[in-house]
Formats: C-alpha cells, sequence, structure tokens
C-alpha cells in the first residue's frame, strides 16, 4: 500500500516539475525549444527554482513525519516548533555579519540546537497542545533574535532583502541552491530512515518501546540529527516556509495508513509535489510583487493546522 | 530464566519506594504481586528488569544483572507489558503485534516465516485472530488490553511481566487473560503479574508477593493470604471465603 501511493506521489512530484517549466508569468508553447531565450527561462531560472521548491518541500515533509514519530504528536513540525526559526536565525547571523558562505553551517547549527530543546522538553510533554507550546515560544524567541540580530548588523544596506528572505521564497534560485539543499536532504533523509523502526516502536510509547528493544537514545539522535540537516539546508536555501510538514503527513495518513515509518519516504515525497504545485500558483497568481512561497504555504498550511488541531481536541486528545 | 531480587531497595528522590525485598520466579511458575496503590510493585517489576536504578541489593535475569543488559538482551529474555499501554498510532492490531518481534529483526510489514508464526500463534492465544486487520481505534476496552498482551506474548521471551493487564476488563475478559497467563507458565515461561483482583490472582498464580510500603508482607502459596495479611495489606478487615470451590475475597 505504502509502495503504491510512494509512486503516485513521485509521479505527481515529476508532473509538477514538468508543469512548473512550462508554466509562468511568461507564456512558453515548448520548453524544450533550442532557442537562447527558452533555454535561459527554462534552464537557467525555472528548472532551478522548481527543483528547489521540490528538495525544500520533501526536506520539511520528510522532517515533519520523523518529528511527530519521535515526539508521537502530529501537530509536530519543523516550522512550528521553531527549527526553521533558529535555521533563519543562523543564516541571518552570517548574512548580517558578512560571512555568507557559512549561513547554511549556521542555519543547520541553529536547527540542531532548536532540535535538541524541542525534543528533550518536548519528550514528556503529554498533549499535542504543550508541544506546539514550546515551539511558540521558541519561534518568537527565534524572531526576536533576528530582529536584534538585524539591528545591530554592521551592514545594514541588506536588512530589506533579508526580512524578504526570512519570509521564504524559492524565486532566482540557482543550481548552487539545489546542490546545497539536496546534499543536505540526502543526509538527512540517511539518518532519518535509520530510525524509521524506533519511530514504528515508539507508537508504544516510551516504556514499552525501551520494553521490546529499541535503543531510543539512537532513535532520538538520529531523528534530531537528521531534522537539523533537512531543515538547516531547506532554511538556507529558501527561507522559512511552514505547515508542510504538517500538511504532507497528514494527507499520506489517509492515504497509507498511520506506521511511522512507512509515512517518511511518501511524506518526504508528498512535500516536494506540495511545494513545487504551490510555487506555480504563486508565479501565476497577477500580483505586482510575487506572493512569498513561504506566505502562501502559510495560508494554505495554517487553517490545516487549526483543523487538525481542533480535532484533535475534539477527540480528546490534547490533555 | 529466572528472574530474582536480592535485598533489592529502590529509592525515588528522598523517598525509598521498594525496601529489601528478595524474590524468586522460576520458569513454569506464575508469581501475583499483590498490595495497595503504592506499595511498590511496579517498581519492583521495573528493578527486577533493570530499568529502575538500584540503591541497594541485586537483580538478576537468568544470570544477568539486568541494568548492563542492551533494551534488545533485555527484550529478548523479558517481554514487559506495562500499565495502561498504548498505541500511540492507530496502527492494525496484527502491526501492533508484530512490534513484539522487534527485538528478532523483524519490521512488521516483512515478517520471515517464524516471526509470522509467533504473531499468529500470540493473536490466536488471544482470540484475536478475527480482529486482527482492524484498527487499535477501532476496538474496545477489553481487546485493546488483548491486543497488547498479544504484543508481550509475540515476543516470545522466557519471562513475561505484566504490570496490572486485567485493569479496566469485565470480569470473563479478566478470566481469559488469567487462562492466558497459565497456558504460558504451562508451555515453561516464568510470568511475574501484578493485579488489584485477588481472586484473579488465586485463580491464575503459583505463589504470591504481598507489599505493602515497599516490603514484602508475605510471600508463599495460597495459604499465606490470611485475613490478618490482607488486613495488614489493605488497611481493611477481610475474609476469604469458597463458593462452589472458587476463592472469594470480602473486605469489609
Amino acid at each position: 500500500m505504502s509502495a503504491r501511493v510512494s509512486i503516485g506521489l513521485a509521479a505527481a512530484g515529476v508532473v509538477a516539475l514538468f508543469a512548473a517549466l512550462w508554466l509562468g508569468p511568461t507564456p512558453l508553447a515548448n520548453p524544450f525549444a533550442g532557442d537562447e531565450a527558452t533555454r535561459t527561462i527554462v534552464w537557467e531560472i525555472r528548472f532551478p527554482r522548481a527543483l528547489v521548491a521540490w528538495i525544500v518541500g520533501a526536506a520539511l515533509g520528510l522532517t515533519g513525519a520523523a518529528l511527530q514519530g519521535l515526539l508521537r504528536n502530529p501537530l509536530a513540525d519543523a516550522g512550528v516548533l521553531g527549527l526553521s526559526g533558529f535555521a533563519a536565525l543562523g543564516a541571518v547571523l552570517a548574512f548580517a555579519f558578512g560571512v555568507a558562505t557559512l549561513a547554511p553551517l549556521g542555519a543547520i547549527l541553529f536547527a540542531f540546537a532548536a532540535a535538541l530543546v524541542v525534543t528533550m522538553l518536548g519528550w514528556r510533554t503529554r498533549g499535542p497542545a504543550s508541544l506546539v507550546l514550546i515551539g511558540v515560544g521558541l519561534s518568537s524567541f527565534a524572531g526576536g533574535l533576528i530582529a536584534l540580530a538585524l539591528n545591530l548588523a554592521p551592514n545594514p544596506g541588506a536588512l530589506s532583502d533579508l526580512v524578504n528572505w526570512t519570509l521564504g521564497s524559492v524565486e532566482g534560485r540557482s543550481m548552487e541552491h539545489v546542490l546545497l539543499a539536496g546534499g543536505l536532504l540526502l543526509a538527512g533523509a540517511a539518518l532519518i530512515f535509520a530510525a524509521g523502526r524506533g519511530l514504528q516502536a515508539l507508537t508504544l510509547g516510551e516504556e514499552a518501546a525501551a520494553a521490546i528493544g529499541a535503543n531510543l537514545t539512537r532513535t532520538r539522535t538520529l531523528v534530531v540529527l537528521g531534522a537539523a540537516a533537512c531543515t538547516g539546508g531547506a532554511t538556507a536555501a529558501a527561507g522559512v516556509i511552514g505547515f508542510v510538514g504538517i500538511a504532507a503527513p497528514h494527507l499520506v495518513r489517509a492515504l497509507a495508513g498511520h506506521d511511522p515509518a512507512r509515512l517518511l519516504l511518501p511524506s518526504a515525497l508528498a512535500g516536494g509535489a506540495l511545494l513545487v504545485s504551490a510555487d506555480i500558483v504563486v508565479r501565476l497568481l497577477p500580483t505586482d510583487a510575487e506572493l512569498k512561497l513561504g506566505v502562501a504555504a502559510a495560508l494554505i498550511g495554517g487553517p490545516v493546522f487549526a483543523l487538525i488541531a481542533a480535532r484533535l481536541a475534539s477527540r480528546g486528545g490534547d490533555q | 530464566m529466572s528472574l530474582s531480587l536480592q535485598n533489592a531497595s529502590v529509592d525515588l528522590g528522598a523517598r525509598r519506594v521498594l525496601d529489601g525485598v528478595s524474590i524468586t520466579i522460576t520458569p513454569g511458575e506464575v508469581v501475583a504481586l499483590l498490595g495497595p496503590n503504592g506499595a511498590g510493585k511496579t517498581t519492583l517489576m521495573r528493578a527486577g528488569l533493570g530499568l529502575t536504578p538500584l540503591a541497594e541489593g541485586a537483580a538478576r535475569l537468568g544470570g544477568d544483572d539486568p541494568s548492563r543488559l542492551s533494551p534488545r538482551q533485555r527484550a529478548l529474555k523479558a517481554a514487559y507489558l506495562p500499565q495502561r499501554p498504548q498505541a500511540i498510532w492507530p496502527l492494525a492490531v496484527e502491526a501492533l503485534v508484530a512490534l513484539g518481534r522487534y527485538a528478532h529483526g523483524a519490521a512488521p510489514e516483512r515478517l520471515s516465516p517464524p516471526d509470522q508464526a509467533a504473531v499468529d500463534a500470540a493473536l490466536a492465544a488471544c482470540a484475536l485472530a478475527p480482529l486482527r486487520k482492524r484498527r487499535m481505534d477501532e476496538l474496545s476496552g477489553g481487546e485493546k488490553a488483548r491486543a497488547h498482551l498479544a504484543r508481550a506474548l509475540a515476543q516470545a521471551a522466557p519471562l513475561l511481566v505484566l504490570d496490572e493487564p486485567t485493569a479496566g476488563l469485565d470480569p470473563a475478559q479478566a478470566l481469559g487473560v488469567a487462562d492466558i497467563v497459565r497456558a504460558q507458565a504451562g508451555a515453561g515461561r516464568a510470568v511475574l503479574l501484578s493485579t488489584h483482583d485477588i481472586a484473579l490472582a488465586l485463580r491464575a498464580a503459583d505463589r504470591f508477593v504481598v507489599l505493602r510500603a515497599g516490603r514484602v508482607l508475605a510471600e508463599g502459596g495460597a495459604d499465606v493470604l490470611t485475613p490478618d495479611v490482607l488486613e495488614a495489606a489493605y488497611g481493611r478487615k477481610a475474609r476469604l471465603e469458597r463458593l462452589d470451590g472458587a476463592p472469594v475475597v470480602l473486605f469489609e
């Protein structure tokens, strides 16, 4: 079942990637035409942009599924829990202080710190609500620190660019970003997939998972490192994009069931397809200035998040 | 596989919750842990499995110090069913039971023939075969409890440690669990179970350990469950009667 869902979602991602080559503010009859203008638009602008969107969506979808399994909480997500906010802080610090080449490293390190804090605080929280509150606290803290860093930055000229960047976008991304986010996605995915069986065991709760033989320290370490790599890479490439990590696993559960290990791959594939599609919509909207992808994701994902939270609360899961 | 504690004490913070307890459980026998809430039953089980550190004394699980075992080594020696077991994600019953094969290296979606046989046997023992495809959130309380018990049985460990496996079950379901436990002992496993249902314990167990405030109040066969011991344990006058051969405990 989960294999068929994965194939379907991979196909959806490929279709969305092709559509992204065709569709855009400049209509193209044939994106594979040989003329210079078409080649530039398609292969230097649209293709890297769409690929970055797919990679970022996949990284966030995978991170969401892994964090939900680890924390046994369907509202866990890199954005909601503050990993993305901290990753952005790490990158902003590097940009603002003139060492832009260290931005990806800063994003990963700060995402790692946030993942560590949130899993330590969230490990024993009872209901989804308290975990989300921890995330709200961390996100606000990261937002405050970003503002502080921008205020103290020695190079205020780049400020508006940076603020824009934290809103989340894949506009103007190049193959360099593809390699960066893609490499980190691969590394993060390797770590997270290695934790799959531990996540499965955690279905029984912490105590019984250990009793059936799961090494929970190993599972936690793998997920925290994997989530940091995926979120760090995604945020360094595209800024803060929220809710993909909630929407993708939620969608996949309806198709492939609830087993946390078998959710990982389809959630990544769903996240990729979702974000490429959202980016196509953003590019086609007839607005003067292009709507930020992070804003669009929040417009779609915010209500989905509220809906899941309300449903959990009505089921008494919010204790 | 035998489990033993020698003079074991456990501290939680500044409080001594287990105080100089010595017990042994050997293969083929069912030992029931009795005592009021907070007597130290769960702590004793966890200490025996090496999940709670001992302040004093020693634990032995089949010749090893259980606190030095890896989670996997421990799971191959002992199956532990905690109080109030959880199924956080609504897996199918057979997938949940298959998690019992974790330490044997099996993923629930790719079971080897021996793993599948163990899962099938556990489902059959708990009368869950017809419900195997159902989701956990579609089961009644009794069915859920049986599914978690089946998970522990599927582990096929020589020692079974069951913390209040009949809590919240109706009398018929609870008796069903007692029969399952007896059958496991009949197959040569050692079973340690805690319960508040003394009549059920009398039906299922060979030996009884009565705890109060972290100490062993009485230990032995059914004859140790005297009115005096029960009153000392639970703080209420008690009578033990037989009704058509079945034991009944009456508290005043």
